[in-house]
This record gives structure tokens, sequence and C-alpha cells, in this order.
């Protein structure tokens, strides 16, 4: 595959840093984080009374609540059309797939490095699979509760149930999503600036690393340089 | 890529969140019954933190708690009575007082148990105003211009309907309806309406805010609102 010139090209100049989330993603990213911080404030003011002195109207906070809530939908889908969503819907793609190694990676819990991992690895994945479920479940279940009336008592006590412990598991996979970030800069780095080291995409990431190194197959040259005539 | 595209694990984890969110909502309500009895015997207090554990919700038809110092507070009792009078929160608490020790159950399913409360037997109170021979029911309003409750005066007689100013040995804060809030231990939570100032004798049973919203007007535990709780 890799003809002599390209092969000289990348021993002469390696890339120091390779492009890992275009700035739609990182905006993407970004305003969810932001829009989930905020229901995780005001639901634990709800249920634990934390910060209550802060904020003493209550229904303004519900609606602040409600409106956060469904604004993480609103802004994925946003995020998710158009021209702008190639590259999300791209990863997207990868967090539904997991290859052999991925599940060598979860069997031993991370723990055998010879795995080649591609641009994301399980944890990663499953946190990103698990917060999108969580954000479906989340709008459906308070949306039941904000708009109780064609709900029985007893729909009403699940939903607040499902809606509890998703909460829980949501603050316990931020929590961890959060840590495991400080604990590697250079991953926080590609969500924060958009680029990533490419020895750290060589060592973390190989078979991503491998895939920004040679044009991915059914994208050759000439199809993807299709409207280049009609530019030029 | 296309060697190795792996299996669709992100989305059958996907798919099996939202089922078990589905499930969880339409068997919560069992649910948090069972955990409600295992809590109870957790000696460390983690399981009623938990959702569907226990513990309080505080609720407001406003939007904010109302707030009034004891020495702010005033209680009117009138309507349909002989000697009218007003009480202010000294000369209630001076009364001969009485203790309740039973458990708390909320319509939408939440139950605390064993919650201490101590206050005036609202049968006292109609005694010393004289109830007239066409009284028959009560009204009750609260200070936070919404909220409303009614009762029979068979039921308002009964001894464990009281109106209380302490809660597990201390005032009763504004976010649980103090200074002084009506207690009913044999009905749902919605009856013991929260921050009252006035009960008036009147000549039928007017129903309250939620009882105008499709609530029991006679709300037993366990035998009203098409619920089956234990009684309290």
């Amino acid at each position: 595959m890799n003809r002599p010139d390209r092969a000289a090209v990348v021993a002469t100049a390696p890339p120091a840093r390779l492009p890992r989330f275009t700035r739609a993603e990182r905006v993407t990213h970004w305003v969810n984080a932001t829009l989930w911080f905020v229901c995780i404030a005001t639901g634990a003011m709800f249920r634990f009374g934390i910060g209550q002195s802060l904020i003493t109207d209550r229904g303004l906070a519900r609606n602040i609540h409600v409106i956060a809530g469904l604004g993480i939908l609103a802004a994925f889908l946003v995020a998710v059309v158009g021209r702008w969503g190639a590259a999300l819907r791209r990863d997207l793609a990868r967090f539904n797939r997991f290859s052999r190694d991925d599940m060598r990676w979860l069997r031993t819990f991370g723990g055998d490095r010879k795995v080649r991992l591609g641009k994301f690895n399980p944890g990663q994945k499953l946190n990103a699979t698990f917060i999108g479920a969580a954000a479906v479940v989340l709008a459906a279940t308070g949306s039941i509760m904000k708009w109780n009336q064609p709900f029985s008592t007893d729909l009403r006590t699940g939903a607040d149930f499902v809606h509890g412990w998703f909460a829980v598991f949501v603050g316990i996979a931020v929590f961890g999503h959060i840590v495991m970030a400080f604990r590697d800069r250079e991953a926080l780095s590609g969500m924060v600036g958009g680029t990533v080291s490419a020895k750290w995409a060589r060592d973390h990431r190989p078979a991503w690393f491998a895939e920004t190194q040679a044009p991915p197959e059914g994208e050759d040259p000439v199809s993807a340089g299709g409207s280049v005539p009609v530019d030029a | 890529m296309s060697s190795d595209a792996g299996s669709p694990v992100g989305r059958r984890v996907f798919l099996g969140l939202l089922g078990l969110g589905a499930v969880g909502v339409a068997t919560g309500s069992t649910l948090s019954e069972w955990y409600q009895e295992l809590a109870k015997n957790d000696p460390t207090g983690l399981a009623s933190v938990l959702p569907g554990g226990g513990g309080w919700r505080y609720y407001t038809v406003t939007g904010e708690y109302p707030s009034r110092t004891h020495a702010e507070y005033s209680l009117n009792v009138g309507g349909l009575v002989d000697r009218p009078f007003t009480l202010t929160y000294d000369e209630l608490v001076a009364l001969p007082p009485t203790r309740l020790d039973r458990d708390f159950q909320c319509v939408t399913g939440w139950r605390v148990a064993d919650v201490k409360w101590q206050g005036v037997r609202l049968a006292d109170l109609l005694d010393r105003a004289g109830v007239q021979a066409d009284g028959t029911a009560l009204r009750f309003t609260c200070f936070d211009g919404e909220y409303t409750e009614s009762l029979t005066l068979d039921q308002a007689r009964r001894p464990d309907v009281i109106v209380a100013y302490e809660l597990d040995g201390k005032p009763i804060g504004s976010d649980h309806g103090g200074p002084v809030r009506l207690y009913v231990a044999s009905m749902y939570g919605y009856k013991s309406a929260k921050w009252l100032d006035n009960i008036e004798v009147t000549r039928k049973v007017i129903p309250g805010y939620w009882e105008e919203r499709g609530y029991d007007i006679d709300a037993w535990v366990g035998d009203s609102n098409g619920r089956n709780d234990e009684q309290t």
C-alpha cells in the first residue's frame, strides 16, 4: 500500500499532532457537558436539598432542569444532522462496533497491552452509549413526571424510580469520565484543542493511528476528489 | 476497517438500556415497595438515600416554600362556629399536646416510616370554637395562597388528626409546611395540608386543591385513589 514517496514524507516530516475531533464535535461535547451539569446540579438540589438556599424559586429551578434535559436531545439532533455532523456520525458508528480486540480489552479490564484499539477504547464506547441511552430514558421518564395527568400513579412512581436510578448511574459515569480525562491529559487535549500527539495515537490507539496514515478503504482519492475539476 | 468491523455491541447496549427503562417504569412501583422493605432493615441508612428507598419529597403547588416566622404566624378558626378565634404560634404550642408516631404515605408512592409528630388535636380546637348544627365539614386554606383541603366533621374529630407544629422532635421547617401544618395520619399525604393558617367550618365538603384535580376526597391510605398501600 505504502508508495515510496509517501513513506519518505512520513519519515522526513512526521506530523507532531493528529486531528481527533472537529470543531463541530467539540462544540457538541461541551454544550452537552454544560447541559448535563445543569441537570445534575438542579437534580441534586431537588433530591438532596443541596444548595437549596441559593435558589429559593423551585418552580424556576424545575423549569431549568426540564429545559436543559430536553435541550440535551435537541442539541444532539442539531449536531448529528447536516454537513457539520459527518464526523460525529462516523464516531457514532465507531461506538457501535466492538472489534475482537475490544472484546479482549473488556475481558482483561484493559490489562492486555497488546490489543490494537481503534479511535476509542471500549470503555469510552460504553460510556458514550450509556449516556446517550440515559438521555433518552431520563427525558422520557422526566416527561411522565412533568406532564403526568394521563398516567396512573403506578406509572408515575415507576417513572420516578427509573429517573432516580438512571440519574445515579449518570452521576457515576460522569464522575468516572472526568477522572479518566484528567488521568490522560493527551486524550483530554483531543477534546479541548482538537488534536492529539502522534506518539499518543501510536501508543494508545494503534489501529486508529494506522487509519490516519492511510486513506480509509472506500474513500479512494479518485472518488473523493470527484468534484475537484468543477471547483478548479 | 472491513476486515474487523466488529459486532454491533453498542446498539445492543443502547436498546437494552431503553428496554430496561421501559420495564422499570412498568414495574418500578412494585420494585420500590420491595426495596423500601429492605431499606427498613439497612443499618447504614444508605438504602434510604438511594432512589425508591423512601425519604421525604418536598412538594409545593406554587413553586416556592412560603415562610413565616413563629412571631408572624397565626391560625384562624371560623366559619359556622359559635366562638371564632385566632391563635398565635405560642398560644397553639401552649395547648395540651398530642404525639403521634406514624408512617407518612404519599399518593405518588413514597413512604416515610415512623415519623414523630406533635401537635394539637383538631377536635380540641373545634370544641373550643363550638361547631354549629349545620356545620358538617371543614375547609383548610394555607398561607402559600393556593393550597386548600377538606375533611368531614367526623373525620376531623378522629384522635389521629392534629394541627402539628413539631416533626421528629424539631419545629416544622418551611419545606415540611411549617411552622404549622395539618397531619391526618390515616390518609394520603395531600390531606396533611402544609402552611395551614385558616380552618373554616362549612355546610358541606368543598373539594381541595388536588381533589379538584382528580384525587379522592376521602383519602384513606390503602383504600382510595386506586392504591393498596399498607395502612399507616
